[in-house]
């Protein structure tokens, strides 16, 4: 098993799905039942595919594993080079994990276009693999952009009735964005000379330099997390977006700009991190304040929940900035497990859309008396939001406060300020919902669960708890690359502190 | 055995669940009552052996969080405070279990209300037995899920929801406070461990920490962060408001959740961290005010509700008063007495309420009872005995503990012990006024129900009444019973390490004070009840004329000294407005129109101006990039001068 490319088959695998999508003909019945089989039966082979990593991954190691590499662009030094380590292991599985259960999702709420938008799906789970897997930054670039085509399209075509104004400001934003990141990229491949990312781990980039690109790469991955005050794209683009797109948006596409900040940010440009580093507190603090308070006025399920993931990425970048081993590990964490909760919580608001096609919360009510399987997955997800211990959402949120009271007590104070807010607007959003009289003649015969929503939650509920309850799988996972990424920030920033004075003796 | 206790009743809560539909009501009864009463048993067998026999061991199951220096086991710790409670917190259960076979008779999910109370015995269990504090704040919020989810039980009563979202936020805001004491312990000691940090607490006593730019005394502030989780959990002055409304759930969560047990998490907390408080005489200080201060205030609200279930509320919190600010002058093994015989008198207080409920109809106004003692006897009978207990009459439960507390607050001989023992003796007077104008009330005097009602009062069936007269013999006798080991010659061998004491014993202190202190609780207690006979039997029409002649006193006192509504204004209306306001503004106002909208509208300007060659994302993309290239090798390039 250990000499096939396993990054590259887990990577295309999807695409051999689209070439067989692109060959189904026949009646549009036929062609639409097909495509779903066949998206769910390719997605379902990459998760089995993608857990040969889960099993063959080393944990005791912070080494690239499953490396391949082979020229591309000869003579450039940019190499078709895929790896991954502790940091990106885990979420080449979410991205493996979630998009079958995304087709599932899609199954009946998806009538139009069923073909392309399967299409367009396992295209969009190539570029996520990709993305993760890639050790070059050239390569990383085209499948980090490569994301947005997809998502862009899905917005666009199957969302809601502002779609066309969600996608265009969803694209804006990630553009602006884009563009200084790829100027970052050649900045960095003119200085060092290589796009190789474990080359350019061990390289040491000028400070000044550093601030800019810094800057530059900032621009991108705020977005992407997002961070306040560029985070207004996202309840825009969820609201709009069919429920499957908001669960990989909500469970991937957030943790591209946190999963760049320690890939790239954070190790290359060690000095630039460190003087950042309070800015970065101060807009997540705001972010974790602001967008809680944002979410408890909320009258969309979807823009809600979407706030409250503004916020949940708040705790995500504080952990990383703060560069303790609980911080960063628990950054990690709270992305997996966000990555896990999101998604269910969007699934969860899908299910009562095909319902009742609202996502007005006033328009719900009493769903306990009508849907009591639904209302019992609803609120382990939502404790699981609120970060409950015992759930996935407690381990994160306990190692970033853990990390950051270390480092700053009063960010770490304003930031648990977002575990009472959480509390507030989760609990309001479930109250108005599930609980209270079933008053409203429409929702009376409203049915529970199928047994196809049942199977796309169970992994989901069994996952939540997993991690909640006995997270050192997980942990282990990231253990030494945490250490390693650490380890290595401490040594430059101390080579970086040894040789302002030498520096200053030259002048 | 431990193992058993903690975990029977986490199965009986997934199999009632999960599978309430087929296991059907009476299946779902037997198996949650059946497999409580067996934790029961082996709790207290175990009680025995802990207190009375072999000391304490520890139980480790499995890894939990393990990153860096960081390390947390799932395992459960038995020593004698933990035994003792795991002792009560499985009777009171297994006692309520059965009750509400009887009292959610008419209910349609009771598989669902028989799951939730086992699940939350089984977060309490988790959180008197945790080893480590991040095991026990999973027992913390654990126990108040559970009881956010019974508090709501009824959940079509829009103010049942309400009480349900109020006790969880107002929990989480003392679980900040917890929290960060975790992490501030962490940052401290290198381990949540418990043991491990008690062996390292007194090389600690003296150094400081920094807080928000503070140097801080570093005990003082961890116990005090502590604290905030306690106050929060166990409804202390500030963070009480939750309590009184929590009675919107059904009578026998009350009972378990918001009476005997949960709420005294806060007090086993501070006890289970003696060997931190006993080093931060501050932190105790700060201990016995809101304690006392709680006492007092508590018992002045409880006096003129007319709730039957509202009195005994604040009458809790009362009491969780008496038993913090005995931790507070070191008494902590008086603070768990009371505990432990509180338990027993005020579950005992809570269901006989229920009964009394059951009989007139689920009424709970008091100026709607009255008269109905002869139709239900036992019922009568037992709220007599809690009241007995409550007040801290000789040879009931709570006379043993109560009477120790002031004794010990009085034997403390420093300004925080009389201010606690004042506290404690006003609000023993004003205890025992309330108990008796509830029993009065409620029992005797002319019947103000209507008729119809009236008809129906009837005694509650026996699968009620056992429960309650098991209670009753815990309220008669757990304090004469328990007094020798607890605190009286033998508790040195009976608590072992459990609780930590620095210098003088406050207990033996206690022994040794005045006959005077002796006695006065009783003769207090016994003023209190002729007051209550004299404005409630005798001269029935004085209390309104009391209440018309200070009308703002009353008022005050009747809206709870206003807390509800000042936090509204502070908090909860803020809240919304400026999240309102941070929506409409922030985001749609300002970000969105500088940003997005207003770029767009610019390059769509622009790009009608500058040239009609081409529409469309492509352009835009180039145009930017362009753009951006040129800004950032201007700066590159300054840069690089400069």
């Amino acid at each position: 098993m250990s000499d096939w490319p396993l990054l590259s088959i887990v990577t295309f695998l999807p695409l051999v799905g689209v070439a067989f999508i692109l060959m189904i003909r026949g009646e549009p019945g036929v062609v639409e039942r097909n495509s779903r089989n066949v998206a769910l039966l390719t997605s379902s082979a990459t998760f089995v595919m993608s857990l040969f990593l889960w099993f063959g991954f080393a944990s005791g190691t912070a080494d690239f594993q499953f490396v391949e590499k082979t020229d591309w662009l000869p003579g450039t030094g940019i190499s078709y080079h895929m790896g991954v380590d502790g940091i990106s292991v885990l979420f080449v599985l979410l991205s493996t994990f979630l998009t079958p259960i995304c087709v599932l999702a899609s199954w009946e709420a998806i009538h139009n276009r069923v073909k392309e938008y399967m299409i367009a799906f396992l295209i969009l789970e190539t570029m996520m693999v990709g993305m993760f897997c890639s050790l070059d930054f050239m390569l990383f670039y085209i499948f980090f952009e490569g994301v947005l085509v997809p998502m862009f399209i899905l917005i666009g075509v199957w969302g809601g009735a502002r779609r066309i104004y969600a996608a265009f400001k969803f694209f804006l934003y990630t553009l602006a964005g884009s563009v200084l990141m790829l100027v970052a990229l050649l900045t960095m491949f003119m200085n060092a000379g290589t796009t190789d990312i474990p080359e350019l781990l061990k390289y040491s980039f000028a400070p000044g330099l550093q601030t800019w690109l810094f800057l530059a790469m900032f621009a991108s991955f705020a977005v992407k997390v997002p961070m306040w005050p560029v985070h207004t794209w996202l309840p825009d683009a969820h609201v709009e977006a069919p429920t499957a797109a908001s669960v990989i948006l909500a469970g991937v596409l957030l943790k591209m700009g946190a999963y760049g900040f320690l890939r790239f940010s954070v190790p290359m440009l060690p000095q630039a991190t460190a003087d950042f580093t309070p800015m970065v507190y101060a807009l997540s603090v705001i972010a974790v304040i602001y967008t809680s308070l944002v979410a408890l006025v909320q009258e969309d399920m979807k823009k809600l929940i979407a706030y409250s993931s503004v916020a949940h990425m708040g705790f995500v970048t504080i952990g990383i900035f703060t560069m303790t081993t609980q911080g960063v590990t628990g950054a990690l964490f709270q992305m997996l497990s966000h990555g896990v909760v999101a998604g269910a919580l969007f699934l969860c608001v899908g299910v009562i859309y095909d319902r009742l096609h609202t996502r007005e919360i006033a328009r719900y009510g009493g769903l306990m008396h009508c849907m009591p399987k639904y209302a019992t997955v609803f609120m382990l997800f939502m404790m699981a939001s609120v970060g409950l211990p015992g759930t996935s959402g407690f381990v994160g949120e306990l190692l970033v406060v853990l990390g950051t009271f270390q480092v700053n007590t009063l960010v770490a104070a304003l930031m648990s300020t977002g575990l009472v807010l959480g509390a507030c607007y989760m609990l309001f959003l479930y109250r108005r919902v599930v609980f209270g009289k079933l008053e409203k003649e429409d929702l009376k015969d409203l049915p529970d669960m199928s047994g196809r929503e049942v199977l796309m939650f169970a992994p989901l509920v069994v996952l939540v708890l997993w991690m909640g309850l006995y997270p050192m799988p997980f942990l282990d996972m990231m253990s030494a690359s945490v250490d390693n990424l650490i380890a290595n920030f401490e040594t430059a920033r101390a080579a970086a502190e040894a040789s302002v004075p030498a520096a200053l003796a030259l002048n | 055995m431990t193992v058993l206790i903690v975990f029977l009743p986490l199965l009986g809560a997934l199999l009632a669940g999960l599978f309430g539909r087929f296991l059907g009501r009476i299946g779902s009864q037997v198996l949650t009552c059946g497999l409580l009463i067996a934790s029961a048993v082996m709790s207290t067998l175990l009680l025995y052996k802990v207190g009375f026999g072999s000391g304490p061991f520890t139980v480790t199951l499995l890894d939990w969080i393990q990153v860096g220096t960081f390390n947390v086991c799932w395992a459960l710790k038995v020593d004698t405070l933990t035994a003792v409670m795991l002792f009560t917190v499985t009777v009171i259960s297994a006692v309520v279990h059965v009750y509400s076979i009887g009292y959610m008779h008419h209910d349609p999910s009771v598989p669902r209300f028989m799951a939730y109370l086992s699940l939350f015995t089984f977060f309490m269990l988790m959180l008197v037995t945790a080893d480590n504090l991040v095991q026990m704040f999973f027992g913390w919020e654990g126990v108040g899920l559970s009881s956010y989810l019974l508090i709501g039980f009824w959940s079509d009563r829009p103010s049942a929801s309400a009480a349900a979202i109020k006790a969880f936020v107002v929990n989480r805001v003392g679980d900040f406070g917890f929290l960060l004491g975790i992490a501030g312990i962490f940052l401290t000691f290198d381990s949540a461990h418990l043991d491990t940090i008690f062996a390292a607490a007194p090389r600690m006593a003296d150094q400081s920490l920094r807080l928000f730019g503070l140097e801080l005394p570093l005990l003082t502030t961890l116990c005090l962060l502590l604290f905030v989780g306690a106050m929060g959990k166990s409804a202390q002055i500030g963070l009480h408001v939750w309590l009184p409304d929590a009675m919107e759930g059904p009578t026998p969560v009350s009972a378990l959740i918001h009476a005997a047990t949960m709420v005294t998490a806060g007090v086993f907390m501070v006890a289970r961290m003696s060997p931190l408080f006993e080093l931060s005489q501050t932190a105790l200080s700060v201990v016995a005010f809101v304690g006392a201060t709680t006492a007092l205030f508590a018992a002045t609200v409880g006096c003129v509700q007319n709730d039957i279930k509202r009195v005994i509320a604040y009458s809790t919190c009362s009491q969780l008063g008496y038993m913090f600010f005995a931790l507070g002058v070191g008494a902590y093994q008086a603070a768990i007495f009371h505990l432990m015989t509180h338990a027993f008198f005020k579950a005992m207080l809570f269901l006989g309420a229920g009964s009394v409920i059951h009989a007139m109809s689920d009424e709970q106004d008091m100026r709607r009872m009255g008269g109905i003692w002869k139709n239900i006897k036992v019922t009568y009978a037992v709220m007599w005995i809690g009241s007995l207990s409550l007040a801290g009459l000789p040879v009931f439960a709570g006379y043993y503990s109560k009477d120790l507390i002031l004794e010990a607050a009085w034997g403390a001989h420093s300004a925080i012990g009389q201010y606690a023992f004042w506290m404690g003796a006003i609000a023993a007077v004003l205890t025992a006024f309330y108990s008796w104008r509830l029993l009065f009330l409620t029992f005797h005097g002319a019947p103000r129900a209507d008729e119809k009602t009236m008809a129906h009062v009837h005694e509650s069936p026996l699968v009620m009444l056992i429960p309650l007269l098991v209670l009753a013999v815990g309220a008669v006798f757990a304090g004469m019973a328990g007094y020798e080991s607890f605190v009286g010659e033998g508790r040195a061998a009976f608590w072992k390490q459990a609780i930590a004491v620095v210098g003088d014993d406050p207990i033996a202190a206690a022994h040794h004070v005045d006959g005077f202190i002796n006695i006065l609780p009783v003769g207090l207690a016994l003023f209190g009840i002729a007051v209550a006979f004299v404005l409630y039997m005798a001269q029935p029409e004085v209390p309104g004329r009391l209440a018309a002649a200070m009308p703002r006193l009353h008022a005050l006192l009747l809206n709870k000294w206003y807390f509800d509504e000042a936090y509204d204004r502070v908090f909860v209306r803020p809240a919304f407005a400026v999240g309102r306001i941070l929506w409409k503004v922030g985001d749609v106002g300002i970000i969105d129109r500088l940003g997005p909208d207003g770029v767009s509208s610019l390059a769509y300007l622009a790009a009608r101006r500058i040239a009609r060659l081409q529409s469309g994302y492509v352009y835009h993309y180039a145009f930017a990039m362009i753009i951006g290239l040129a800004v950032f090798v201007t700066f590159y390039v300054v840069g690089m001068e400069g």
